[in-house]
C-alpha cells in the first residue's frame, strides 16, 4: 500500500525515521559550497531536493578511507587486530535511481566471491529510500543505461509533488520501517503518483542527452574500440586528476596502504584512480605509460570490460556528476558520442 | 569595448595555419552544453571551423599545456587572456618551455564564467547561458530564463580581477588593458581579522570537503614538478586519501608554500575544484604577505623577474619583524 | 578456491620465517610457517600469496615451494623495492603476515597430465616454475619427458642452484639445460641467452611449453618456440602486475576483462592474444 504525508509534515516524518535508525539525507552545504551533500539528520535540518549530491551515495558502502586491519609490532612479533565493530542499521534517504543502480554495479564486484565483508556488512545494514527525479538535469542520461527515474528501486521509493511526499515500500525491510512511522503516514492509492511518473518520463525524453546510445559498446567491442585512434584526441588535455573517478558512483578501484600511528600500524584502504600514473607502477615496470592509456582504461572498463564480465551491464549509471565536475569537461558522454561516430570522420589523428 | 569574437580568433588562426607559421592551435573546443568547453589542440582550419569556440566559458588557462605542446614538432599558437599571460611569463622565467615554439596571441578579457558558477545560479536543468551586453542570460529547463548582471555574478577570480593587461604576446588582438585595483585581498583581510578559532573553523569547514583528487595541483601552472612529492611513495605524505583530519590541511598548505612567490593568482585551482573549496584564498594570503613584507610583487608580470623570496636584499625585513607583523 | 573459505579475504594471518637462504646476490629464499609450525594454507602450483611487514607494505609473491611439501612454504624473492629490501634484511624468527592463496595455478592435473613438459626460465623467473617442477617430480609417473632450460646473467645469479645440481640434474627423465649470459671462470656449461639456447636445443613440438622470466626474454623465447613449430595454445606463462587486494576487486591488475590476481597469473599465450595489448 502506497503511503503519503504532506510536504509540510516531512520533517516530522524525518525525525521519526531518525528515531528508527541513524538517518542520512541530502542537505545543502554551509560555507563556500552550498550544494547538497549527505548529512546525518538532526532535528530541523532541511531535506535538499537538489537533483544530485556532489558526492555519490557509494560513500556509505564504500567509504573513501576505511581501516581494514590493525597491527601491533613488538620486536620480531606481530599482533593482528580486526578493528571492526558491528555495524548498526542506517537509513539513506533521497537516493536517486541512478545512484541506487550503482549499488548493483558495486555489488557485483564486492559481493562476488570472495565477498568483501566490509562492504557486505554496510550493505546489509543500509535501508535505502529512493526519490523519483521530478526535475532531471541537462546532464542526466540514466535512461541510456536502462534506468527509469520514474520508478526508482530501493527499500522504499518516494515521490515528491508540490504538496505531498509519497512512500512506496518495495521490500520487507522497507515495510517494517514504514510501519514504525504509524499514522504519520496516510494510506493512498498507488495510482496517485501516476501523473508524477508520466511527467518524469516525458521530461526524461526531452533532455538533451536522451538519445545517447550504447550500441557501439559492450563486452564484445574490445577489438573495435581499443585501437581507435580517437583516444588520443579525447585524452589530449586530460589533467590526470582523479575527479571523475572520485565523484563516480560506480568507480571502485582502491589502494591498500599502511599508516604508522606511532603506537601501531593501521592498514587502510582508500579510493584510488586508474587515471593516476602511479596506479599500475611496479618495481619491474609500468604497463600503462601514457595518459592516453590510462584514460582509455577507465572508459574501456566501464563500457567494455565490466559488461563482458557482468551480463552486459555497463559500469555507468548516467548520473552526470563527471559532466559537471571534470576540470576540462571531458567525460563519458563525449567519449561515447565520439567513438560512436563512424571511423571515417576520425578527426585528424 | 573591443570586439574580439570567435570569428576574429578563427580568422587569425586559420591564416597562421595556412601560412605554415604555426602547425597547431591550442584552443577551446565546444561541448554538449554551453559550459563544458574542453581545451583541445586543433591542426586545421576545418577542425577549428567545426569545433572551436570562444565565449564566456573559454576560461581554461592554456599556459601549462605549452610544456607538453612545445615538446612536439613545429610551432603552436596559443591564445592568452591577461591571467594566462602571467602564467606564461612565470613558466618562461622557470625555463619550462621553449618560447621560440610558441606564437602567442594576446586577447583582452572581461571576466569568464565557469560551469560551477552558472550551475550555482541555476542548479536545476541549465540549458545554456550567454552574455547579452552587461547581462548574463541563463536558460533553464523548468524555470524559464534568468537575467542577471554579468559582472556581479562572475566567479571570484574574475570579480576580483588583478589585471586586464596581457603581459606577454607576439600579437595583440583588440585593445590591451591595464593592471586594475581589484580588491582581491579584501577577503584575505577579512580572514585575517577573524579570531584564530573562527579562522580555523572556516578552513576546517572548507578543507574537510577535499577528496584529494589532485585537480588543483594538476591544473596549476606553478605545479610543474616532474614528480610531485605527493606522488612519491617514499615521501611519507603520498596518501591519496585522508588518513586523519589533519591530512588534507597538510596537502593544501604544503602546496600553497610550494607555489608561494610563483603563483600568478590565475584562480584555476578554485575553478577546477569539484568540491568548490576557495583554494585561491590560500595563495592570495601568501601574495598579500609577500607584498606587505617585501614590497609589491606580481609573479609573471615580467619575464625573468626574481621573486622576493629568492632574491636577498639588504633592506629585506628581519625575520623578527615579519613575525611581529604576523602577530598583529 | 581456499580464499573463499576464509571469511576475511583482506585480513592476513601470521607467518614466521624459519629459514632464510641466500640464493644469489639479490635473491633470498624464505621458509614460512604459521606460529604453531604449520603451513598457512594449501595452494596449487603457480599460485601466489600476499606477504607483508606491517608499516612497510604488502606485495604479491609466487609460492616457490610445491604443494607436495607438507611442512612449509617457500618464497624466492628478489630485492627490488621497499618491502623486499626489508625482507632481505630480516632475521630468522621474524614474524610476517601472509594471506592467500591467490590466482589460478598451472593446470598440472588437467592440461599437463600425461604430457611432455618443457620449462623455460630466466633469472628470478624460476621462482614460480619451481613449484610446478617439484610437483611434477613428486608425481613423476603422471608426466612424460621433462626438459628444463634455465638461464641467468651469471653462475651466481642462478636461483636454487644447489637443488638443481643435487636433485633435478640427477633425476632420470629430467633434462636440465643451464646457461649464463657471459663467459665466467669456473663455468663449463652453455653460454648465451635463453631464447637462443632454446633454438639451439631445437625441441620437438610434442610437449607443453611453460615460460617465465623478464618480459623481453618471454617475448623472444615465445618467438623461438613458434619458429620451431609450437602453437600458442601449447605454451603457458605467468604474469606480473601490480596487485593490492589479490581478489579481483581493487582494479590494479585489470587487463581487458581479466584480473591477473584472480583470472591469472597463469595464461596460455592464445588467451593473452585475446586481451588488449598492455603488457610485453
Amino acid at each position: 500500500m502506497m503511503k503519503k504525508c504532506p510536504v509540510s509534515a516531512l520533517n516530522t516524518v524525518l525525525t521519526a525515521l531518525s528515531g528508527v535508525a541513524p538517518l542520512y539525507l541530502p542537505v545543502n552545504g554551509k560555507g563556500k559550497d552550498t550544494r547538497a551533500k549527505y548529512t546525518k539528520y538532526e532535528d530541523g535540518m532541511i531535506y535538499s531536493t537538489a537533483l544530485n549530491t556532489v558526492r555519490s551515495a557509494k560513500d556509505f558502502f564504500f567509504p573513501q578511507t576505511e581501516n581494514l586491519v590493525n597491527f601491533k609490532v613488538d620486536g620480531k612479533n606481530i599482533e593482528i587486530i580486526d578493528p571492526r565493530e558491528e555495524h548498526e542499521d542506517f537509513i539513506l534517504f533521497g537516493v536517486r535511481a541512478c545512484d541506487y543502480k550503482s549499488f548493483d554495479v558495486l555489488d557485483r564486484v564486492f559481493l562476488s566471491e570472495p565477498v568483501d565483508s566490509y562492504y557486505a556488512s554496510r550493505r546489509a545494514h543500509g535501508i535505502v529510500f529512493t526519490m523519483a527525479c521530478t526535475r532531471p538535469a541537462e546532464t542526466c542520461f540514466c535512461t541510456t543505461f536502462g534506468i527509469d527515474p520514474s520508478e526508482p528501486q530501493g527499500d522504499v521509493s518516494c515521490y515528491m509533488t508540490e504538496t505531498d511526499v509519497y512512500f512506496d515500500a518495495k521490500t520487507e525491510k522497507g515495510e517494517v520501517v514504514l510501519a514504525k512511522l504509524g499514522d504519520l503516514l496516510a494510506d493512498c492509492e498507488e495510482s496517485t503518483v501516476n501523473e508524477q511518473k508520466e511527467l518524469i518520463s516525458s521530461r526524461m525524453k526531452a533532455l538533451p542527452l536522451s538519445s545517447l546510445s550504447t550500441e557501439a559498446f559492450g563486452g564484445d567491442k574490445l577489438d573495435k574500440l581499443f585501437d581507435d585512434p580517437r583516444w588520443e584526441s579525447l585524452s589530449e588535455s586530460c589533467l590526470a586528476c582523479g575527479t571523475c573517478t572520485y565523484v563516480c558512483p560506480t568507480c571502485q578501484c582502491y589502494d591498500i596502504k599502511d599508516f604508522d600511528t606511532g603506537h601501531g600500524v593501521c592498514r587502510f584502504r582508500c579510493w584510488d584512480s586508474c587515471m593516476y600514473s602511479e596506479f599500475t607502477k611496479m618495481s619491474a615496470g609500468q604497463p600503462r605509460l601514457t595518459q592516453m592509456q590510462r584514460f582509455r582504461q577507465r572508459f574501456m572498463h566501464k563500457l567494455v570490460y565490466y559488461p563482458a564480465n557482468n551480463d552486459g551491464l555497463f559500469s555507468c549509471v548516467g548520473c552526470g556528476r563527471c559532466l559537471a565536475s571534470c576540470p576540462i569537461s571531458m567525460n563519458i558522454v563525449k567519449v561515447m558520442k565520439t567513438l560512436s561516430e563512424e571511423a571515417e570522420d576520425n578527426g585528424s589523428k | 569595448m573591443q570586439t574580439v569574437t570567435r570569428e576574429t580568433l578563427l580568422d587569425k588562426a586559420s591564416a597562421l595555419l595556412a601560412s605554415g607559421e604555426v602547425s597547431r592551435v591550442l584552443g577551446w573546443k565546444k561541448g554538449e552544453f554551453a559550459y563544458d568547453v574542453t581545451p583541445a589542440v586543433f591542426e586545421s582550419a576545418e577542425e577549428m571551423e567545426k569545433d572551436f569556440v570562444y565565449d564566456i566559458f573559454s576560461g581554461a588557462n592554456f599556459s601549462k599545456y605549452l610544456i607538453k605542446e612545445t615538446a612536439k614538432e613545429g610551432k603552436v599558437l596559443v591564445f592568452l587572456k591577461p591571467c594566462d599571460s602571467y602564467s606564461f611569463n612565470q613558466l618562461l622565467t622557470e625555463h619550462r618551455f621553449d618560447r621560440e615554439k610558441v606564437y602567442a596571441i594576446g586577447i583582452p578579457c572581461d571576466g569568464m564564467m565557469d560551469a560551477s558558477t552558472v550551475k550555482a545560479l541555476a542548479p536545476e536543468g541549465l540549458v545554456s547561458a550567454e552574455r547579452d551586453g552587461d547581462n548574463l542570460v541563463i536558460h533553464t529547463l523548468y524555470d524559464g530564463d534568468k537575467i542577471l548582471p554579468y559582472a556581479d555574478n562572475l566567479p571570484d577570480r574574475c570579480r576580483h580581477c588583478k589585471s586586464k593587461k596581457v603581459v606577454a604576446y607576439d600579437e595583440m588582438l583588440g585593445e590591451n588593458g591595464d593592471v586594475v585595483d581589484s580588491h582581491r585581498f579584501d577577503e584575505v583581510a577579512e580572514l585575517e581579522a577573524m579570531s584564530e578559532d573562527a579562522r580555523f573553523a572556516f578552513w576546517q569547514n572548507e578543507l574537510s570537503r577535499c577528496i584529494r583528487c589532485n585537480a588543483c595541483r594538476d591544473v596549476c601552472p606553478a605545479c610543474t614538478c616532474e614528480k610531485c612529492v605527493f606522488d612519491n611513495p617514499k615521501s611519507g605524505v603520498e596518501n591519496k586519501a585522508i588518513s586523519d583530519s589533519y591530512e588534507e590541511k597538510m596537502f593544501h598548505i604544503i602546496r600553497a608554500f610550494h607555489v608561494a612567490g610563483r603563483c600568478t593568482d590565475c584562480g584555476e585551482c578554485s575553478r577546477v575544484c569539484p568540491q568548490n573549496i576557495p583554494l585561491h584564498l590560500l595563495n592570495r594570503k601568501f601574495i598579500y604577505d609577500i607584498d606587505r613584507n617585501y614590497g609589491d610583487y606580481m609573479a609573471g608580470a615580467e619575464e625573468g623577474s626574481r621573486a622576493p623570496l629568492v632574491n636577498y636584499k639588504t633592506e629585506d625585513p628581519e625575520a623578527a619583524d615579519v613575525l611581529e607583523r604576523g602577530d598583529k | 578456491m581456499a580464499a573463499n573459505n576464509r571469511p576475511e579475504a583482506l585480513i592476513p594471518v601470521l607467518g614466521v620465517a624459519t629459514d632464510i637462504r641466500i640464493d644469489t646476490p639479490d635473491v633470498k629464499t624464505f621458509r614460512v610457517v604459521t606460529p604453531d609450525g604449520k603451513k598457512a594454507f594449501i595452494h596449487k602450483p603457480g599460485q601466489c600469496a600476499m606477504l607483508s611487514i606491517p608499516g612497510v607494505g604488502e606485495a604479491m609473491f609466487s609460492i616457490t615451494s610445491s604443494p607436495t611439501n607438507e611442512e612449509y612454504m617457500e618464497f624466492s624473492i628478489k630485492k627490488c623495492g621497499c618491502l623486499t629490501d626489508w625482507l632481505h634484511a630480516m632475521e630468522v624468527g621474524q614474524q610476517i603476515t601472509i594471506r592467500g592463496p591467490y590466482g589460478n595455478a598451472f593446470p598440472v592435473d588437467t592440461a599437463f597430465a600425461g604430457q611432455n613438459l618443457l620449462f623455460i626460465a630466466g633469472g628470478i623467473g624460476l621462482a614460480p616454475l619451481r613449484s610446478v617442477i617439484n610437483y611434477v617430480r613428486h608425481y613423476r609417473d603422471r608426466y612424460g619427458r621433462v626438459d628444463i632450460v634455465y638461464g641467468s646473467r651469471s653462475m651466481n645469479d642462478l636461483v636454487d642452484y644447489q637443488e638443481i645440481i643435487n636433485e633435478w640434474c640427477k633425476e632420470d627423465g629430467i633434462n636440465v639445460h643451464l646457461t649464463i649470459d657471459r663467459e665466467q671462470e669456473g663455468w663449463d656449461g652453455h653460454v648465451g641467452f635463453v631464447p637462443n639456447y632454446v633454438t639451439e636445443l631445437n625441441f620437438p613440438t610434442d610437449c607443453i611449453g611453460i615460460i617465465c622470466g623478464p618480459p623481453i626474454m618471454i617475448k623472444f623465447t615465445l618467438a623461438a618456440l613458434e619458429k620451431m613449430g609450437f602453437s600458442k595454445d601449447q605454451v603457458y606463462t605467468t604474469m606480473e602486475m601490480r596487485m593490492k587486494c589479490g581478489i579481483g576487486k581493487c582494479g590494479r591488475c585489470n587487463i581487458g576483462n581479466k584480473y591477473v590476481c584472480k583470472d591469472g597469473p597463469v595464461f596460455r599465450f592464445d588467451q593473452l592474444d585475446e586481451l588488449p595489448e598492455e603488457y610485453d
